[in-house]
């Protein structure tokens, strides 16, 4: 039993930190929002790239892939640092879901082709067409009257090179596609959050896109599900972190009846109890790295339970972060509503805290 | 990283089972807070320190084995599977202990932690006073130097809320002997046999009728000074360590809530799954799987050398929000029979439900800890 990182992990967590307190300062992310289309994707691309040169959309993609070859482990860190700093771009959707999925269905065609764009031309990925539901996973994706294939809320697809498109039909069950950008078209759903890249996507149904189908295919989505949610809920932990940080110090420097609020204990509990739910969500998300990356049998259970703590953990630190800010968190111009609108996304995406509630009292009665 | 428990730890965790499986009674004992189930969980203690079973942690002079952290753990996880009695000892071997060790004499560890260990001496903790519960520094019970009796101390005073205070042997409690020093400093703890002349015990019934705390006067009680733990005047930080242990790993093993959990699972399934209770039953499971794996993760920094850090104050205000919520669970599954006293099933919900209630109030209430979290952890102001 040794349930801590290695010296490696927590450096690589460090450059990922010191890299994106330069490149996704909040003043960055303020700019991201008011800027036209072409200095957005400027701003996108050069933090892309310098994400790419870490190797982070890599991080797991095995080294006879030319990847990094390491693991969910190693990846949990980053993913936290990426929740810390609100980073608008897909690197969950790159580095944890499409390349792992990927990687695992080498050495069919697409997919190698598909992960040699991830790893060589640092093309970035979407992912949609796959909804958690208490009774487990529906797809999303329609088929329309002329075989179009359509995905609602696709994140990442404004700015993705190729797109992880999922769809079930009720006779053949799921197909799972890796379709080029340039044989989609996106249309953007606004989003409360501007950094939330989401758009409806019309995709053809083609041979030469397919990754899997049948039961292949099945037990694809359903391990790419449960990523998500472990990934999610590490992005989680990195908002819940920033959120009480940004809590903490207002609370220290705002004074109200000559003394700092936070010295007052209304205000002292209300961010203690966001505190202790932050540090118990954390070692269940861990541990749901762990069960990935050793491919536990109760991967799905551990995915799920990481997924509802830390979505009630970052659901409570950003109620209590508005309410501890008072009315200028309200605003705009305060840096805090970056982090409540990713949470607020983050916190439902991919199952909400009592879905996965649901999925885990299931796995415990299945098992 | 490495979930896993390693092929030693598995032997162990295999060979605890076994001789729990042996020996555990197969009856339950009656309650440790009537006379006769403090004698019958005093035999129990004693029944596993034979086989050197009732404190593998400690060295192994002194009566335990000498394991780690992790062999800890795997043997709590392996008591409450096997639903073996409270520990009526508890008090001595998780608190005082671990305080004696860092703290006593060569001569007091050799002393105390033997009949300790057996059962042949059972603690409880004089701490709470009338006027002092949160605010713990502003205790009065005093202790003076002997005028007429040199190197012995006399004390003074009352002591409150003392669990398994009623049929206690030795109490371990903090005095204040200098009274002009400031309120942290000018405290002394001291070991104190509950027969020494002076000592008067009134046990108080508690909300089940059950006389499990008592309140303790000291009237002229002579100490000899060697029954002093930790330097005179530095009551408060020997102190603080106990609380450390209390509040952070020692106290409450995760074994105890994921094998609450676990029933209540069973509960849940029995009654035919799916109801009200359906959210608050996962929940509860979470929680003390959370728990399990925080302690996993604390264990595994101290193993590595480090310290337990302040993220420990986080604990307590968690185990016990967690067993109110387990029981509360369980007793919203049993509806218009919780509150019946049947032995079984009702019964052990709503004694383990009034129990968890002080959960949030003793060893520090939980207002207090949220200060503690605050204060070390967000570095807010003091108020």
């Amino acid at each position: 039993m040794d349930f801590a990182f290695t010296d490696e992990q927590e450096a690589l967590r460090e450059g990922v930190r010191t890299v994106l307190d330069t490149e996704c300062t909040p003043d960055a992310l303020r700019a991201f929002e008011l800027a036209d289309e072409s200095a957005r994707v400027a701003q996108s691309q050069n933090r892309w790239a310098v994400l790419a040169e870490l190797g982070a959309p890599a991080l797991v993609v095995p080294e006879a892939a030319d990847g990094l070859g390491l693991n969910d482990v190693d990846l949990v860190g980053v993913l936290e640092e990426a929740g810390r700093a609100g980073l608008p771009e897909p690197l969950l959707q790159t580095a944890a879901l499409a390349a792992p999925t990927l990687a695992a269905l080498l050495p069919d065609p697409a997919a190698t082709a598909a992960l040699a764009a991830l790893v060589r031309d640092d093309v970035s990925f979407a992912v949609g067409g796959i909804d958690v539901t208490p009774g487990g996973l529906v797809s999303p994706t329609e088929v329309s009257a002329d075989g179009t294939l359509r995905t609602p809320r696709v994140v990442g697809a404004r700015d993705a090179g190729l797109l992880l498109l999922a769809v079930r039909d009720a006779d053949s069950g799921w197909q799972l596609h890796a379709v080029p950008a340039a044989s989609c078209t996106a249309y953007a759903t606004p989003a409360l959050s501007a950094s939330r890249d989401l758009s409806t996507v019309h995709w053809p149904l083609a041979s030469d896109t397919l990754l899997a189908y049948g039961v292949a295919a099945e037990a694809a989505v359903g391990l790419l599900a449960d990523r998500a949610a472990a990934g999610t809920a590490a992005l989680l932990i990195g908002l819940t972190e920033r959120m009480l940080d940004l809590s903490a110090a207002y609370a220290k420097e705002r004074h109200q009846f000559g003394k700092p609020i936070g010295s007052f204990q209304a205000v002292k509990h209300l961010l203690a109890d966001a505190r202790v739910a932050l540090e118990f969500a954390r070692p269940a998300t861990y541990r749901a790295a762990w069960s990935l990356a050793t491919a536990q049998p109760t991967l799905s259970h551990d995915a799920s339970m990481a997924k509802a703590m830390a979505s009630d953990a970052a659901d409570r630190a950003a109620r209590v972060a508005l309410q501890v800010h008072g009315a200028i968190g309200y605003t705009w111009e305060c840096d805090l509503h970056f982090f409540l609108k990713e949470t607020w996304a983050l916190s439902r995406d991919w199952g909400d805290a009592a879905t996965h509630r649901r999925l885990v009292l299931a796995q415990l009665r299945a098992g | 990283m490495d979930l896993t428990f390693s092929p030693e730890e598995e032997a162990f965790r295999a060979e605890a089972r076994a001789w729990l499986a042996a020996h555990v009674p197969t009856r339950a004992l009656p309650s440790l807070d009537t006379a006769e189930g403090f004698e019958a969980h005093r035999a129990w203690e004693h029944t596993m320190f034979q086989d050197r079973w009732s404190v593998v942690s400690w060295p192994v002079e002194y009566g335990g084995r000498d394991v780690g952290i992790f062999d800890w753990l795997v043997f709590e996880e392996e008591y409450y599977r096997a639903r073996a009695p409270k520990r009526v000892s508890q008090n001595g071997i998780f608190l005082l202990a671990p305080t004696m060790l860092e703290y006593g004499t060569e001569a007091q560890k050799a002393r105390y932690l033997p009949p300790m260990a057996a059962g042949d001496e059972i603690w409880c903790q004089g701490w709470s006073e009338p006027d002092a519960g949160s605010d713990l520094a502003g205790i009065r019970s005093r202790a003076a130097r002997d005028t007429a009796h040199d190197g012995h101390w006399i004390l003074n005073g009352q002591k409150t809320w003392a669990s398994r205070g009623a049929f206690a042997d030795w109490c371990f409690g903090i005095f204040r002997t200098d009274p002009e020093a400031e309120r942290h400093r000018g405290l002394t703890y001291f070991l104190i046999a509950m027969d020494t002349p002076g000592v008067t015990v009134r046990p108080i019934p508690q909300i089940d009728g059950e006389t499990g705390f008592a309140e303790i006067f000291f009237d002229n009680v002579e100490v000899p000074e060697d029954q002093v733990l930790g330097e005179v005047g530095a009551g408060w930080s020997v102190a603080m360590a106990t609380a450390g242990s209390e509040r952070g790993l020692s106290l409450r093993s995760p074994a105890r809530y994921t094998e609450a959990a676990d029933r209540l699972l069973q509960l849940y399934a029995s009654r035919g799954g799916p109801s009200g209770s359906t959210d608050a039953v996962a929940q509860a499971h979470m929680d003390a799987e959370a728990y399990k794996l925080h302690t996993y993760w604390t264990a595994s920094r101290v193993a590595r050398g480090h310290a337990v850090g302040p993220e420990a104050s986080c604990n307590k205000i968690f185990w016990s929000e967690t067993d109110v919520a387990i029981h509360t669970a369980a007793l919203d599954l049993l509806g218009p029979e919780a509150e019946l006293l049947e032995a079984g099933a009702p019964g052990e919900w709503l004694d383990g439900y009034l129990f968890s209630l002080a959960g949030p109030i003793y060893a520090g209430t939980n207002e207090i800890q949220r200060n503690v979290v605050a204060e070390r952890l967000l570095g807010l102001p003091r108020g």
